[in-house]
């Protein structure tokens, strides 16, 4: 009674599992450049054409330098992955929104985007590609740029336009950061949380409105796509820092909360942005729950230690640089105490010496 | 973790259960069952059959010596009319029985419900009917009801979460034969002592949960339990149904029964309530026929040995031309190379997937994203596993505890970049236990 039907006996056959989620790196990257989108909108609202162009060059010229690395030497082409995209879109977000500006120095007019162009290159060729493309580089792209960028063009980084509605009251078209004014002691007015949650200050791009970067925060914790643990480590460790701090040496600028000044330092600089988008990054941050929290702690701690103590008077993305090199021994404190790697071997050791006794 | 969870991690792998309302059918015996000899863990039986006899239903064909091993029986009466030997879905060499069926289906004359009347006969009469542990592992039930503690052992834990996305099998054994499972129940209970069992269903069976409270209550059975389980894979998983259940952690490597739970799966227990009554051993199974190059999914019994295209042909046989056959569900499942392998006692579910189905993405860079870390029920690290496999280095795979591993896919099917983690992990696992063998 065999039937003449088809048999088949060339089928496909592989390890289980025969079902993967349909998530993958592209669809995360466009998630990440989704949460990154009200921050973007409110740089143009408050800085107008010039984030738009800022923006633009840099993503642009980010994914324009990934295609051509990988074409040069040959390697299969990963810039439909979006990380580029990502990495260029950070980038433009922790600069000024400075075209014409140029901190005082005579650089040609166009100056601005070639350090823009610049800032791309070094993210992308020198700290990804170099290192072996998406998944290898040991510091985050966009912040080792940004550094690159201040130590070598300080005065145009440091040139901060003021947002529409600042220029509407003054007539200012360059201001200090907040934070800045603090360092220098000239902090004399300070500005209301109101202003300063909501972004109408001077300083980065993406940085200024904290109510932006909140809906981004919110919307990667909600689709999974970060953990909370690293941004709530990151701010509060500053908090805690800022309140102590000012608490107990009484250093806050005359007539200011200890309160005030811990809202003040989590709003006002780059903290919100760089807990959320930058010391996030999969690739340069730890893997395992206890090695996040270290990793976010540090930051936050490093990043109060710059402000307060050194010259600079913005640590974020050292901080963060520095815990990215920070971050494989992180994990592998992580993994021992996980699973009790080296408690097993002491015990291992232990019972060996007693055998032999 | 810092804090102990009650509820380990578990994915959400989509469910698929298209054949969840489906009834199921019988399949008539087909023409020719090939009978392979390798149907449970442990050693590979021996034909006690040869070209030329004729056999009855149930007839015992083949059995062992060996200690882990379980009797086969024949599903139809007929004439053998040869043993063969094919390559199986592992890669291995298994016996074949082939018997061309009379169509009688002419009983053994020597089959009659066993008496049981305590521990020892129980045991026997559970490794006299061929049964092994029906959710796919094939481990032989008579050991599992014979523990070195028996006075430790308090509860038994019924199997019927059912985790695997597609698989229906278990959920129809549920509703169709509650009965069965609540009698299967009641005897290991009576033989082994126990004093409480719990009946573990995902929460998107809410019927076969109600079910079975329903006759809880009726039949005053207040010992007998069900436990809700959420529905996320692999809830079914014995060492996470375990923890889910009792709040016990159990290690790869340690039994069930050390921490005091006989754990089986429904369908096995559904067929120990039925063995007892009529003595007939295992020859058919109930199981799901899916996946989008199959006309008619359906859930339907089968005997043992039936070939897969004949269980194709049943269900109206293939919408599209199949890229892969899985033996069993998508996630744990075992891809056959051909559609003429023979059903064995543990297939739960015969899936055939058209190219489309069966795609899986291209494998891209570790973005170092964790989750496959997050979506491991135990917490290991499978992208560790992957770099100390690839750079050869044992130690750090018992570092990272890669024994513990069980193999449920989770890792690979969260993985954005698509790699296959799971199956990296089982390469470590070989060579771990390969290091251990050569190291001794």
């Amino acid at each position: 009674m065999e039937s003449n039907k088809i048999r088949y006996d060339n089928l496909t056959v592989s390890s289980s599992p025969h079902l993967v989620t349909s998530l993958d790196t592209t669809k995360t990257m466009l998630y990440v450049v989704a949460a990154l989108f009200p921050a973007a909108l409110m740089s143009i609202v408050y800085f107008g054409i010039p984030a738009l162009i800022i923006i633009l060059v840099c993503m642009i010229s980010c994914v324009f330098f990934e295609w051509i690395y990988e074409r040069l030497l040959g390697k299969a082409n990963t810039v439909r992955d979006g990380s580029a995209l990502v990495t260029g879109l950070i980038l433009a977000l922790n600069l000024p929104a400075n075209l014409t500006h140029l901190g005082g120095i005579d650089y040609p007019a166009f100056m601005p985007i070639l350090i823009c162009i610049l800032g791309s290159f070094v993210a992308i060729i020198v700290v990804k590609q170099i290192f072996g493309g998406l998944g290898r580089n040991f510091a985050n792209p966009a912040i080792v740029a940004r550094i690159t960028l201040l130590v070598s063009f300080t005065s145009y980084m440091s040139t901060w336009p003021t947002t529409r509605f600042q220029r509407a009251e003054i007539e200012i078209m360059t201001g200090a950061t907040p934070l800045a004014k603090l360092a220098e002691g000239s902090l004399a007015t300070a500005p209301s949380l109101r202003d300063i949650f909501l972004g109408n200050i001077g300083g980065a791009m993406g940085e200024t409105c904290a109510l932006a970067i909140l809906i981004g925060a919110i919307f990667l914790i909600a689709m999974k796509i970060i953990s909370p643990i690293i941004p709530v480590s990151f701010v509060g460790t500053v908090f805690l820092f800022s309140l102590i701090y000012y608490a107990v040496s009484g250093n806050a600028p005359d007539g200011m909360s200890p309160l005030y000044m811990a809202c003040f330092h989590v709003f006002a600089g780059g903290v919100m942005f760089g807990a959320v988008f930058c010391a996030t990054d999969y690739v340069t941050s730890p893997v395992m729950d206890l090695g996040k929290v270290l990793f976010g702690i540090g930051c936050g701690l490093v990043t109060m230690i710059i402000r307060l103590f050194c010259s600079y008077p913005e640590g974020v993305s050292f901080a963060i640089l520095f815990m990215n090199i920070m971050t494989p021994h992180l994990d592998s404190f992580a993994e021992d105490r996980f699973y009790g790697i080296s408690k097993r071997k002491k015990e291992a050791a232990a019972a060996a010496a007693e055998k032999k006794a | 973790m810092f804090f102990k969870s009650k509820h380990l991690n578990s994915i959400n792998a989509g469910h698929h259960k298209h054949t969840a309302g489906c009834a199921t059918e019988v399949m008539p015996v087909p023409a020719t069952v090939r009978i392979s000899m390798s149907q449970n863990i442990g050693a590979p039986c021996q034909p006690l059959v040869k070209k030329g006899d004729t056999v009855f239903v149930g007839q015992k064909i083949g059995d062992t010596d060996a200690f882990l091993h379980v009797p086969v029986h024949s599903s139809v009466s007929g004439k053998v009319t040869g043993i063969e030997s094919i390559r199986n879905a592992m890669g291995g060499t298994d016996t074949l029985v082939v018997i061309e069926s009379d169509g009688q289906q002419t009983m053994d004359p020597g089959i009659k419900a066993p008496t049981v009347t305590n521990h020892k006969e129980f045991v026997d009469a559970v490794k006299a009917s061929g049964l092994v542990g029906l959710g796919g592992a094939t481990f032989p039930t008579w050991l599992k009801f014979n523990p070195r503690n028996m006075d430790g052992v308090k509860v038994l834990l019924i199997n019927g979460a059912e985790c695997e996305p597609f698989i229906t099998s278990d959920h129809r054994t549920m509703l169709e034969d509650a009965q069965n499972v609540i009698d299967g129940a009641l005897a290991v209970m009576k033989y082994l002592e126990l004093d409480e069992c719990y009946i573990g269903i995902e929460d998107n069976k809410p019927d076969a949960i109600e079910n079975f409270n329903k006759m809880f209550a009726e039949q005053g059975l207040s010992s007998m339990h069900t436990f809700p389980l959420k529905a996320s894979y692999p809830k079914g998983a014995e060492r996470v149904l375990i923890y889910e259940v009792t709040g016990k952690t159990c290690d790869a490597g340690v039994l069930p029964a050390d921490l005091g739970c006989i754990v089986s799966n429904v369908t096995s227990i559904a067929f120990l309530g039925q063995y007892l009554k009529d003595g007939i051993p295992l020859i058919k199974k109930r199981m799901t026929v899916d996946g989008d190059a199959v006309s008619e999914p359906k859930n339907i019994i089968a005997a043992i040995g039936t070939p897969v295209y004949d269980v194709i042909d049943f269900c109206g046989g293939y919408k599209t031309p199949p890229t892969k056959i899985l033996m069993g569900g998508p996630m744990m499942g075992r891809a056959i190379f051909s559609d003429s392998m023979p059903i064995v006692k543990g297939n739960n579910a015969i899936l055939a997937f058209s190219k489309e189905q069966a795609w899986i993405p291209e494998e891209t860079a570790c973005i170092n994203c964790g989750r496959c870390h997050k979506a491991c029920p135990f917490g290991l690290l499978p992208t560790g596993f992957a770099d100390a496999y690839a750079a050869g280095n044992v130690e750090r795979l018992n570092d990272l505890k890669v024994m513990q591993c069980m193999e449920c896919g989770s890792c690979s099917f969260v993985c954005p970049a698509h790699r296959p983690l799971a199956f990296m992990n089982k390469l470590g696992k070989a060579m771990v236990r390969e290091a251990s063998t050569n190291g001794k």
